[in-house]
């Protein structure tokens, strides 16, 4: 005999019993202790058919291959760069995957990116002990230039997008300004000086309220625009499958 | 003459008023605040982050590294020299094998979860105090626990058997014993054991027994604590 002690979007800490018998399967941050599932974390309870899953509300980044993350360089190395990857590993830059440009053997590789600059740049590898190849040879990749950073928890990133980028299309639209969000939290935001202070109230905003319904709603109340009926993006994405499409300009 | 009545007039099985509070360190990945009395302790949580010093770092998996620190104004006048003392290397450690047990970084491997837990007003079981509010920290950083960790001190005081001694009752003029006791909060599984001053191997089980039966109001207000950070932001 199989039942469910939760509700769907119940907020469970760690420990917390989620479920009785096998007839439910552990999904994320979960896990089975006997015949019982537990959660792992502090988070918000998702029930998806037979799979119990919790969403973490903080938390860690556990890079993954195919985020696009914004680093910033903290070392020059022989053939590379060393970036901070905000979290607990820092990743390595090859030069051959971050220029199509000839380089010269012996240049001097600040003439490409400099200490303390910050990259728009993508994860092409991770291995178990979580050692991180980036890469910027794509479309969208680049250096930062201008504008400002702000860092977020990197599990709020899905609602600053929002399903099919709405959210970030509103931003954009009523402020004006260019924004980059990498999966590692990190904000580039863009544009003039009130335009980016009012973006950058707009993300701390949702940060802070990124567990509740109706969110697109309140924002566009702060940013005074009137509500609309968001024109679907062209591919039918999850939520967060759609932060890939964050850094559209 | 035994000790009958206690000398803030607690049941010998309550508790001092407790209050917990989260999210006390906004620059810290998580935080949490709990007092007990007149006891407060302040934790703060930071990581999973890069190791240093380097030797240290486990490539199997990630640890938590805890600093206890009474503040130098924090007892009863006396000023406490800052720094790291010999018993504030001591409760730091107990604190890490307190807190081990539950926390799950195999995900994170070669890295470190810093916990820094300082207290402002001190009037015994301070380490209970740290290990409550380290546990809630943990959570609320996110870093994934198989489990909570509570922790209540029991003693003895002339043959009594009580909970959550007071800085006077330690100083009571009779034979005392306290045990500071840290369980997990599901499993019921103790993560922390010590003793100070002189027990019988009765009035030991009977402390035991007491932990384990007030250890779920200090439970009831961690969940709580932790809860109501996502229920205040509701408008």
């Amino acid at each position: 005999m199989s039942n469910i002690v939760v509700e769907n979007r119940d907020i469970v800490i760690p420990g917390d019993l989620l479920a009785e018998g096998m007839d439910y399967i552990p999904g994320d941050f979960t896990f089975r202790e006997d015949e019982k599932i537990f959660s792992k974390v502090l988070g918000m309870v998702s029930i998806s058919g037979r799979v119990l899953k919790v969403t973490a509300l903080s938390g860690p980044y556990a890079p993954k291959v195919g985020d696009k993350i914004i680093a910033k360089v903290t070392d020059v190395l022989m053939s590379g760069w060393r970036v901070d990857t905000n979290t607990a590993y820092s990743a390595v830059l090859n030069v051959r995957d971050a220029t199509a440009r000839f380089v010269r053997k012996g240049e001097d590789l600040t003439n490409l990116l400099e200490i303390g600059d910050f990259i728009v740049c993508k994860i092409s590898n991770v291995t178990s002990q979580n050692l991180i190849d980036i890469t910027m040879k794509e479309p969208g990749l680049k250096k930062v230039e201008g504008g400002r950073i702000m860092k977020i928890n990197c599990n709020k990133v899905p609602r600053v997008i929002g399903k099919q980028a709405s959210m970030i299309q509103l931003i954009k639209e009523a402020t004006g300004v260019e924004i980059t969000v990498g999966q590692n939290g990190l904000v580039w935001l863009r544009g003039t000086p009130e335009g980016e202070l009012k973006a950058q109230q707009t993300v701390l905003m949702i940060e802070q309220r990124a567990h509740k319904s109706g969110l697109t709603d309140k924002i566009s109340k702060f940013l005074g625009v009137p509500k609309r009926v968001i024109a679907p993006a062209p591919a039918s994405v999850e939520e967060e499958a759609s932060a890939e499409e964050g850094s559209e300009q | 003459m035994a000790y009958t009545k206690r000398l803030d007039g607690r049941k010998v099985n309550e508790l001092r008023e407790m209050s917990a509070k989260v999210g006390v360190v906004p620059n810290a990945d998580g935080s949490a605040e709990f007092r007990t009395g007149k006891t407060w302790a302040i934790a703060a949580v930071y990581g999973p982050r890069e190791v240093l010093p380097r030797f240290m770092a486990n490539p199997k998996k990630g640890f938590v590294r805890c600093q206890y620190t009474m503040m130098p104004f924090s007892g009863t006048g006396e000023r406490i020299r800052p720094g790291r003392s010999r018993r504030a290397q001591e409760i730091g450690m107990v604190m890490d094998k307190a807190l081990e047990p539950v926390v799950d970084l195999t995900a994170f491997p070669n890295s470190v979860v810093d916990i820094f837990v300082e207290l402002p007003q001190t009037d015994a079981g301070t380490r209970c105090a740290a290990i409550t509010a380290a546990s809630m920290a943990l959570a609320d950083a996110g870093i994934p626990m198989r489990d909570m960790v509570c922790s209540v001190s029991v003693g003895t005081v002339d043959g009594t058997v009580v909970a959550d001694l007071t800085y006077d009752e330690e100083a009571y003029d009779a034979p005392v014993s306290d045990i500071p006791v840290a369980m997990t909060a599901r499993t019921k599984e103790i993560t922390l054991l010590q003793m100070d001053g002189h027990v019988k191997k009765e009035e030991l089980n009977k402390a035991l027994e007491l932990a384990k039966e007030v250890m779920g109001k200090v439970y009831e207000v961690q969940k709580k604590a932790l809860k109501a950070k996502f229920m205040e932001v509701s408008q």
